[in-house]
């Protein structure tokens, strides 16, 4: 089912850091935004890579840690109400309107649709994806045996299903797909899990039970013919090999970045970089702008503050196409009323 | 100034001067030895510095923590003598120390 397409001013592509203080500056200007990202959770590399580790070079924070200045950012930004889509890749990006008066369709893996007058790629070090194991020949199962994610449940009734990880990922697909799965086999390196321990609980029961099987090693080989699985080789920690029936894969390896669809949206590229201007850090398409980590330009820093900056002074921009009528005068937080309305703190 | 030895997965070795403290990893990083990407930059948060310890120095680098292991969980081909190189301080014990990079990290 197609959802009906949603009419906003921006999108934003990418919830880290950067793509969150831009939501403020263009609060500020009243432009409103949408913010999508693949990962469930704003914040980006900090939330993603280094929740947990001090950052000593934010402006005015000698200390904060990568989640710290996340929750700051959306307390920062709540009075703006902009609006998160998560566990979302943006795949297309198509051009509807003019230079003079652009406007844009965009539209995520999920299917949902959004039309706005300007897009803002914030897409850091790109779009956070699963890691796919260093099997020979595995891109041929892709889609059809081989899963990084579990969309349709109905792909795995009644197959053997090997499940790879010792996480809550896997775990609770292991405990979601038993009842409806031929067999299942979950496979992990080792006897210890990272998951919730109610869920390795069960899963132990129901291997007990013989309900399902519990190998300790890697998926070294894979077998099968037109993308179809029938076998998996496995390796044991003691070196030994197993052939176990094997219909559908999905492993579970963490996440790495990679630029993604942002290569196929007619932009220019630089080394996967997007070249931007330093006056609006607009692309070569205007109306598509590029702010944080994936632009460049002569001097570029990949710093949070840098990012910060250049969503400062694509807000200005944007709001020329947002309101084009409207004139824009400088005013400070401190002092202005009208900002401070719009802050809720007046 | 402690020796440390990366052999890649061709084979080839690379010797470096490491400082007292800093990590394996950021030796590497520092003297640009191939096949060590470090993703995260030390935060035992991408498992993308993994490294296999010659077998005489594994038990001199010390027990990988909870949280290493956890990470170990994703990097590839995983061996007994597998470590995240972020996690390994550099001790004068350490001496001489010779790692292997695996041909892939993600
Ligand atoms: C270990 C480490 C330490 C660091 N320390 C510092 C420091 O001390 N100071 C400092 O200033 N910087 C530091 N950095 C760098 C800093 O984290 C980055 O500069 C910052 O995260 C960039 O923010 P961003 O918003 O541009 O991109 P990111 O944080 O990379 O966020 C981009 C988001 O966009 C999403 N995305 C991309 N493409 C798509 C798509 N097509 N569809 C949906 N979503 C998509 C991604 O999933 C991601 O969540 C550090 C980085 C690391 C790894
Ligand atoms: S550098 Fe990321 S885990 Fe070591």
């Amino acid at each position: 089912m197609m959802a009906e397409s949603i009419q906003t001013d921006v999108v934003i592509v990418g919830a880290g850091p950067v793509g969150l203080f831009a939501v403020f500056e263009l609060g500020l200007l009243d432009v409103r935004c949408h913010l999508i990202d693949i990962l469930p959770k704003p914040g980006g590399q900090c939330a993603e890579l280094y929740p947990e580790k001090p950052i000593y070079d934010i402006p005015g924070h000698p200390n904060v840690s990568g989640q710290g200045l996340v929750d700051n950012l959306m307390k920062q930004v709540e009075p703006f109400r902009p609006v998160f889509h998560y566990g979302e890749m943006v795949e297309a990006l198509e051009v509807l309107g003019t230079p003079e008066a652009p406007s844009f369709r965009v539209r995520t893996d999920n299917g949902q649709s959004f039309e706005c007058k300007t897009v803002i790629i914030a897409a850091g070090g790109g779009c956070f994806q699963p890691k796919k194991p260093p099997i020979d020949g595995i891109e041929a199962y892709e889609g059809k045996s081989v899963f990084y994610a579990v969309r349709k449940m109905e792909d795995f009734r009644d197959k053997n299903v090997v499940i790879v990880g010792g996480g809550d990922s896997a775990l609770d697909w292991t405990l979601n797909l038993h009842p409806l799965a031929k067999r299942i086999t979950l496979v992990h390196r080792r006897d210890d899990f990272r998951a919730a321990p109610h869920s390795v609980n069960a899963m132990r029961e129901l291997v007990a039970e013989g309900k399902m099987d519990l190998k300790l090693g890697q998926i070294e080989s894979l077998t099968g013919a037109d993308g179809l699985l029938s076998g998996a080789t496995l390796l044991g920690a003691d070196k030994s090999k197993t052939e176990l029936a094997c219909e559908r894969l999905i492993p579970f390896f963490g996440l790495t970045m990679k630029l993604g669809p942002i290569a196929d949206w007619g932009l220019n590229l630089n080394e996967n970089l997007l070249p931007v201007d330093t006056e609006k850090f607009e692309t070569n398409v205007p109306g598509i702008f590029a702010i944080g980590d994936i632009n460049t330009y002569p001097g570029k820093l990949k710093l949070i503050l840098c990012g910060f900056h250049e969503g400062a002074l694509a807000a200005q921009k944007i709001h020329r196409y947002v309101y084009p009528d409207k004139k824009l005068t400088s005013q400070y937080t401190t002092s202005s009323s009208a900002l401070q309305k719009k802050l809720g703190v007046n | 100034m402690v020796k440390i030895t990366y052999i890649d997965s061709y084979g080839e070795s690379r010797s470096v001067e490491a400082e007292e403290g800093t990590t394996v990893m950021e030796n590497a990083i520092r003297n640009s030895i191939p096949e060590i990407v470090a993703e995260c930059g030390g935060g035992c948060a991408c498992a993308t510095c993994h490294v296999y310890v010659d077998e005489a120095w594994y038990p001199l680098t010390g027990q990988p923590s909870t949280k290493e292991e956890d990470m170990l969980d994703f990097a590839y081909k995983v061996q007994p003598n597998s470590r995240l190189s972020c996690q390994i301080k550099v001790t004068p014990q350490l001496d001489g120390l010779v790692v292997t990079t695996p041909s892939r990290q993600g």
